[in-house]
């Protein structure tokens, strides 16, 4: 599903990503953790194209198509989204309109009637449960006024209605309470299947506790320096990511 | 509602008007506004005008609608059935040259009294339609027109007041509102500027507001070529609190001049400004926002915030705001910004799959939103919002026939 090939890249001339490759097939859910410092998010940031962010050489191909060539809402109708570990606040365009309109566009490029707005309602109400958000939520700004919790969540229930192919968390954990961290790992469960695939980005373990990844690479300095099965996280929480620069060394 | 204004404060006004001439750059509230392409032209009035169907109607919608056509009245409908007030003597026609010229040459207008206690179910539309030469550029026999509006609103009572400008061709409307909130009134007033776009327009606002009086006063400035609007609030009574939004969105060379003037003459009155521009082309918005709190004004409490949205290279925004603050006991904030679409913004709606196109356009209609939405009365949003589309059709995302407001529709 994705292929990333010997990835340089970095923001405003500082290279970041020193080669990195990876290979997500469907089905499978990967974590990549690491620390501070280490590439984490400048990895999701340029698979969701965001702008800064440079690719300096390899590539990224998603179903066999060259991701790096697609603009931003190109990717995103192809199947790739991200929880993005800082959301925005848009007041003044309504949440529901937004995401419906983001649904309809996604579902024309894939050749499919666009839903009415009843239809869409339905849809939404149905997803707003798995993440427990209020309805009330839907006729607020974007993320307006929401605090932390509520806007990962809502990053959750956005991507349990889009129904990408590729999801990818960064650091969707961070500032979460052990309760909203179990509703955002379930409303990820609830999209694990066969032609789902899910990259976690994070640098605690504990996401993964109720997220259980079927592979787990440690980023260090640009690079993947080790992979393994989902204990590799339970060693890297008991050891600490000094283990990993010792053992690579 | 015909003008029965003694001849003499015409012939005083006309005589202050010739000592005081044309507003000009030299004076710093018109620093930013030449009003010389209209020195020069003979005007004429046009004393018998045609009635018009105008679009912008709230017939039917309204408690009361008054139609005037080049400054003069010419139809009205609606049930409610009110009578003028005494004098009001509010707008500075001493110092201020436009209230002088439209003192000396005043025309018809709204001049209304909410009697005390009376709770105006629906609201007052004041519609002016300025009917101009075709031709997009003023000469010799030019139409001019003067409205005065004078509304009183006794103790106590509440009313919803609507002033909208439109037209066609090319004229010059300089208009005079009055109001006059009594102890414990509430108002809630709009200024709809869509004149056509060969159009001048220059509006004076005068607010004053007595013990506990709470007034909103939104102006919307959309049309004319060059278009200004002064809106001056007297917080006369302890206790009172106004409410001044402003949105001006100016394409090609439209000039948008807007003037705040709150005077906080009394204790404990709160004043809260927010007045947002977006400019495209080679527009030119000006927030001019001043405010003087006196000695007597102990616990005065006064917001003042200009945000600016420019959407192209060669767009101007001149934000100005002005404190005078003669006195420690208050709080009193101000900022302004001036930006760009939020890059941020941006790529987040990006990236949940909307081209880049639409989002930007989402995140201009979600800029204007703001003052829009919180209006009270759907059929004025909803003309707004049509105003707004017809102004700037691609830059705005496409329109749908469902709401996008932010709070659930329904009337005040």
């Amino acid at each position: 599903m994705l292929e990333i090939k010997n990835l340089h890249a970095g923001i405003e001339g500082k290279e970041i990503l020193l080669g990195l490759d990876l290979v997500i097939r469907p089905g499978e859910v990967h974590a990549i953790m690491g620390p501070n410092g280490s590439g984490k998010s400048t990895l999701a940031n340029v698979l969701a194209g965001r702008p800064k962010y440079e690719v300096l050489s390899g590539s990224v191909t998603f179903e066999g198509k060259d991701l790096l060539e697609m603009p931003t809402e190109e990717r995103a109708r192809e199947g790739v989204f991200l929880a993005m570990q800082y959301p925005v606040e848009i007041p003044g365009v309504n949440n529901i309109y937004f995401l419906k309109a983001a649904l309809n566009a996604m579902r024309k490029h894939r050749g499919e009637e666009e839903l009415d707005a009843m239809e869409f309602l339905q849809l939404a109400r149905e997803k707003m449960k798995v993440v427990e958000l209020d309805e009330s939520f839907m006729n607020r700004g974007v993320n307006e006024g929401f605090s932390g919790g509520e806007k990962k969540r809502n990053e959750i229930f956005q991507m349990a209605v889009l129904d990408p192919k590729l999801a990818i968390l960064d650091e969707t954990d961070s500032g979460l309470d052990i309760d909203a961290l179990r509703i955002v790992a379930e409303g990820v469960n609830t999209l694990r299947s066969e032609a789902h695939s899910v990259l976690v980005i994070t640098h605690y373990q504990r996401l993964l506790r109720y997220l259980v990844p079927d592979f787990v690479h440690v980023l260090a300095n640009g690079r993947i320096v080790k992979s393994g099965g989902k204990e590799l996280a339970e060693e890297l929480e008991q050891k600490g990511y000094d283990w990993v620069d010792q053992e690579v060394a | 509602m015909t003008a029965a204004v003694a001849t003499d404060l015409r012939e005083q006004a006309a005589e202050t008007f010739a000592k005081l001439g044309w507003p000009t750059t030299r004076l710093e509230a018109w620093r930013y506004t030449n009003l010389a392409p209209l020195q020069k032209i003979a005007w004429r009035t046009d004393d018998a005008p045609q009635a018009i169907e105008s679009p912008a109607t709230f017939a039917g919608r309204a408690a009361l609608e008054l139609v005037f056509v080049n400054g003069r009245l010419v139809s009205t409908s609606g049930d409610l059935k009110l009578a003028a007030p005494a004098e009001v003597r509010i707008a500075d026609w001493e110092r201020n040259a436009m209230v002088a010229l439209n003192t000396a040459n005043m025309q018809d207008g709204a001049r209304l009294e909410i009697p005390a206690g009376m709770v105006v179910d629906g609201f007052l539309s004041l519609l002016f339609i300025g009917n101009g030469d075709p031709s997009t550029s003023l000469g010799t026999g030019s139409i001019w027109s003067h409205p005065r509006n004078q509304i009183v609103v006794g103790a106590n009572a509440q009313v919803a007041i609507v002033e909208t400008y439109v037209g066609s061709g090319s004229y010059f409307t300089n208009t005079v509102t009055e109001i006059v909130a009594g102890e414990s009134a509430v108002v809630d007033h709009y200024k709809l500027q869509c004149e056509s776009i060969s159009a001048y327009h220059v509006a004076s606002i005068f607010i004053r507001q007595e013990r506990a009086a709470s007034v909103t006063s939104r102006s919307i400035a959309i049309g004319g070529t060059l278009a200004r609007t002064e809106t001056n609030v007297s917080l006369a009574g302890e206790g009172a609190n106004v409410v001044l939004d402003g949105l001006f969105v100016g394409t090609a060379t439209q000039h948008l001049d807007n003037l705040t003037a709150v005077d906080h003459v009394n204790p404990h009155c709160e004043s809260v400004q927010l007045y947002k521009g977006i400019l495209d082309g080679n527009a030119r918005g000006i927030f001019d926002g001043r405010i003087i709190v006196r000695p007597g004004a102990q616990k005065t409490v006064s917001r003042q915030t200009n945000r600016n949205l420019l959407l192209s290279e060669t767009a101007i925004v001149d934000s100005k705001p002005n404190l005078e603050i003669h006195n420690d006991d208050v709080k009193c904030n101000h900022g302004s910004t001036i930006g760009q679409i939020d890059d941020q913004q941006l790529f987040y709606l990006q990236s949940r799959g909307i081209a880049a196109d639409e989002a930007r356009n989402l995140l201009v209609y979600a800029f204007a939103s703001e003052i829009v939405d919180r209006m009270k009365i759907e059929p004025v949003r909803e003309q707004i919002r049509r105003a707004l589309f017809q102004a700037m059709p691609e830059r705005l995302p496409e329109r749908r026939a469902e709401g996008r407001g932010q709070r659930a529709e329904g009337e005040a």
